[in-house]
């Protein structure tokens, strides 16, 4: 049956009204869980707000249960799902970069379209800026071409990567989440009592 | 300190835990209707390219990274998943912004150890800085960190893991900025 638009049950122009449905929900969701406000994310830093753990890695364990759960109960077809091919050299320099801009901007793209749709002028001006840093890149481009192509692994799942199955690999997942969660609490309990500056906004 | 303000200024948000199910729930329903997921980066890619190719068409066509965006058969650039998904998300945001009560005139919000200047360079920074990672990562938080994570992507841990590790062992340099 999944996924609808691959498997052509949902056609033409209905994708993009899609697309808007389902970008108004993520930007909902984003808003709503606090993630407008560069301080509460910058939090994770800290340890004085543990949102962005929290959000992140609860929707990240419940997609990765549920797409285990709708393939095993055969509603969707997994290899049409598509996985992120992986690029290391590439990659790992885009995550150093983007661990750079995070804690320094304190908001992700997502996040800052949210903060600059309810007037944070910092969210504007972050947004704005990934433009330029785009720019950049592109304009950038054939310095690094080699580069970014470099070690292509192609669509490696983790679990192909250290030779264990999707279920063992989601479970783990699971259990790093929960203990996560549980000294994360403890941090921000600590850290908390220790803070006066801070207040959510 | 006076409690009674404090508890009338803490905003309403989600819990957290809540808020991430339902985040689940909605990727796992984008990966069920797609077969992708969700993504931030990837319209304001496409906006820059329909800019370039708009001003420069040759330039835009000369350059390799450009020209991958740019449909060969000339269609428009813009019509595109992604930025119906990015509009979507600012208007998403902007509706929970009004429905809880944040939604307010243009303002700055920054650490009261740094003044709003020092913000507004360090978010331009901030942004510079991902949008040139998200190119590099072949995605940001939303689109490679998570939604690649999620769907198991070996890349997408990868960008995860180096993204919130670099955070940390940069947090301590830049710690004037937030607490």
């Amino acid at each position: 049956m999944g996924p609808l638009i691959p498997n052509e049950i949902i056609t033409g122009q209905w994708d993009f009204v899609i697309a808007l449905l389902i970008g108004g929900a993520f930007g909902f969701i984003l808003e709503a869980s606090g993630f407008s406000s560069s301080r509460n994310i910058a939090g994770v830093f800290y340890g004085y707000n543990f949102v962005v753990l929290r959000v992140f890695f609860t929707g990240m364990i419940v997609a990765m249960v549920g797409l285990l759960y709708f393939s095993y109960m055969g509603w969707i077809n997994i290899d049409l799902v598509f996985v992120l091919p992986t690029y290391l050299n590439s990659m790992l320099l885009g995550g150093f970069i983007m661990g750079l801009g995070f804690v320094i901007g304190g908001f992700c793209p997502g996040t800052s379209y949210t903060a600059a749709a309810i007037g944070k002028i910092d969210g504007i001006v972050f947004a704005g800026s990934t433009l330029v840093g785009i720019f950049l890149f592109a304009e950038l481009f054939p310095l690094f071409e080699g580069f970014y192509y470099a070690n292509n692994l192609g669509n490696i799942t983790i679990g192909e990567m250290f030779g264990l199955s999707n279920e063992v690999i989601v479970f783990v997942f699971v259990v790093i989440a929960i203990v996560a969660f549980y000294v994360t609490w403890l941090i921000e309990k600590r850290v908390r009592k220790n803070m006066t500056e801070y207040k959510f906004e | 300190m006076n409690t009674e303000t404090d508890i009338k200024k803490k905003p309403n948000y989600l819990n957290p835990y809540f808020g991430g199910v339902l985040l689940g729930l909605l990727l796992l329903a984008t990966f069920f209707i797609a077969g992708r997921g969700l993504s931030a980066s990837g319209a304001v890619k496409l906006s820059l390219v329909t800019v370039v190719n708009k001003i420069a068409p040759e330039h835009a066509a000369n350059n390799t990274y450009y020209s991958k965006f740019i449909p060969e058969d000339g269609s428009s650039i813009m019509f595109n998943w992604l930025v119906f998904g990015a509009i979507g998300t600012f208007f998403g945001g902007m509706l929970s912004g009004v429905l809880y009560g944040r939604m307010g005139k243009l303002r700055v919000e920054h650490s009261p150890k740094i003044s709003k200047r020092t913000r507004i360079i360090a978010a331009a920074i901030g942004g510079l800085l991902f949008g040139m990672g998200s190119q590099f990562g072949r995605g940001c938080s939303s689109g490679a960190a998570l939604s690649g994570t999620a769907a198991l992507s070996f890349g997408g841990l990868l960008v995860m893991a180096f993204m919130f590790g670099i955070g940390y062992v940069v947090a301590y340099f830049v710690r004037k900025l937030w607490i």
